[in-house]
């Protein structure tokens, strides 16, 4: 088991199976409510980040992708969040 | 798709440089823009019809979204681990783990047809609510990326066959990897959106 997670990429993979594990499990009520919301969309950026710079191989590429790549998640993951909130507060538009 | 026979450096992770062709990333970025698009048309249309869409997010089988999401993420390890294998000239290696990822991306096709199958069996489509709407739109577009992205793997799978992969020749290999990657970096998302997020 240690000489398997000395390699980076089973460690990725191991985490990525574990959140997955975690967020279904936030939504069969280990978290309920806008924590459990919130929790699920943090994991959501947590899965992103490590697929771009583990899988995709980002972390030592140049910055401009890499942060082209990073902004997107960040960006797109803030938004659902927003307006997730703004759903669970009972807002209409 | 044919190995590109440019020198490239044995290793990514000790270098600045982008892995496979920049034509792809483009590509690969555009896609980001549009999905992500999608996902906060989806998100936006949720404020305000919470109720009607849990209920129907209710009906899907969350179990299936999990293994589909366990079936991407491996398979994504296992082309990444190609790409390695490839760089340290093991060939034979790269072609088994090309093979895996090939079969956990049509296991993933497999369940999400099953899926398909025992909605529009039990009477729900793309027409029933706006959920389904969004369910059968970004499910399905998705679904067609990963086809494509099988395809690509089938072909670096045949080349890995025929050894055509090697420390002096991973470019066509990183290229097609980080389309694959892209395919489960987009279902990362759709999964909680769709089965988990109420």
């Amino acid at each position: 088991m240690k000489t398997v997670l000395i390699n980076p990429l089973h460690r990725t993979l191991l985490i990525l199976v574990v959140v997955t594990g975690a967020a279904f499990w936030i939504r069969s009520d280990g978290l309920t409510g806008v924590t459990g919301g919130i929790a699920t969309l943090a994991i959501v950026w947590l899965k992103g980040r490590l697929i771009v710079l583990d899988f995709m191989e980002l972390r030592h590429a140049p910055a401009l992708w890499r942060w082209l790549l990073q902004g997107w998640l960040m960006l797109t993951t803030a938004l659902i969040l927003l307006f997730y909130y703004i759903g669970r507060s009972g807002v209409t538009f | 798709m044919t190995a590109i026979a440019t020198p490239s450096p044995a290793s990514a992770a000790t270098t600045d440089r982008l892995p496979g062709d920049q034509d792809v990333w483009i590509f690969i970025f555009a896609e980001l823009l549009m999905f992500g698009a999608f996902f906060v048309a989806y998100i936006f249309n949720w404020v305000g019809n919470v109720e009607a869409y849990t209920r129907s997010q209710l009906t899907l089988d969350r179990s299936l979204g999990l293994v589909n999401t366990l079936l991407l993420i491996v398979s994504s390890w296992a082309v990444v681990s190609a790409v390695e294998a490839a760089r340290g000239n093991h060939s034979r290696q790269v072609a088994r783990l090309l093979g895996m990822a090939i079969f956990c991306g049509l296991s993933f096709m497999i369940v999400k047809a099953f899926e398909y199958t025992a909605k529009l069996n039990s009477g729900i489509s793309i027409l029933s609510d706006d959920f389904y709407m969004f369910y059968f739109c970004l499910t399905g577009i998705h679904a067609l990326h990963v086809m494509a992205g099988l395809t690509i793997l089938v072909v670096m799978f045949l080349n890995a066959r025929e050894g055509r992969y090697g420390a002096q020749t991973t470019k066509g290999l990183e290229t097609g990897a980080s389309y694959w990657h892209m395919v489960d970096l987009l279902w990362i998302f759709l999964f909680p959106l769709l089965y988990l997020l109420r």
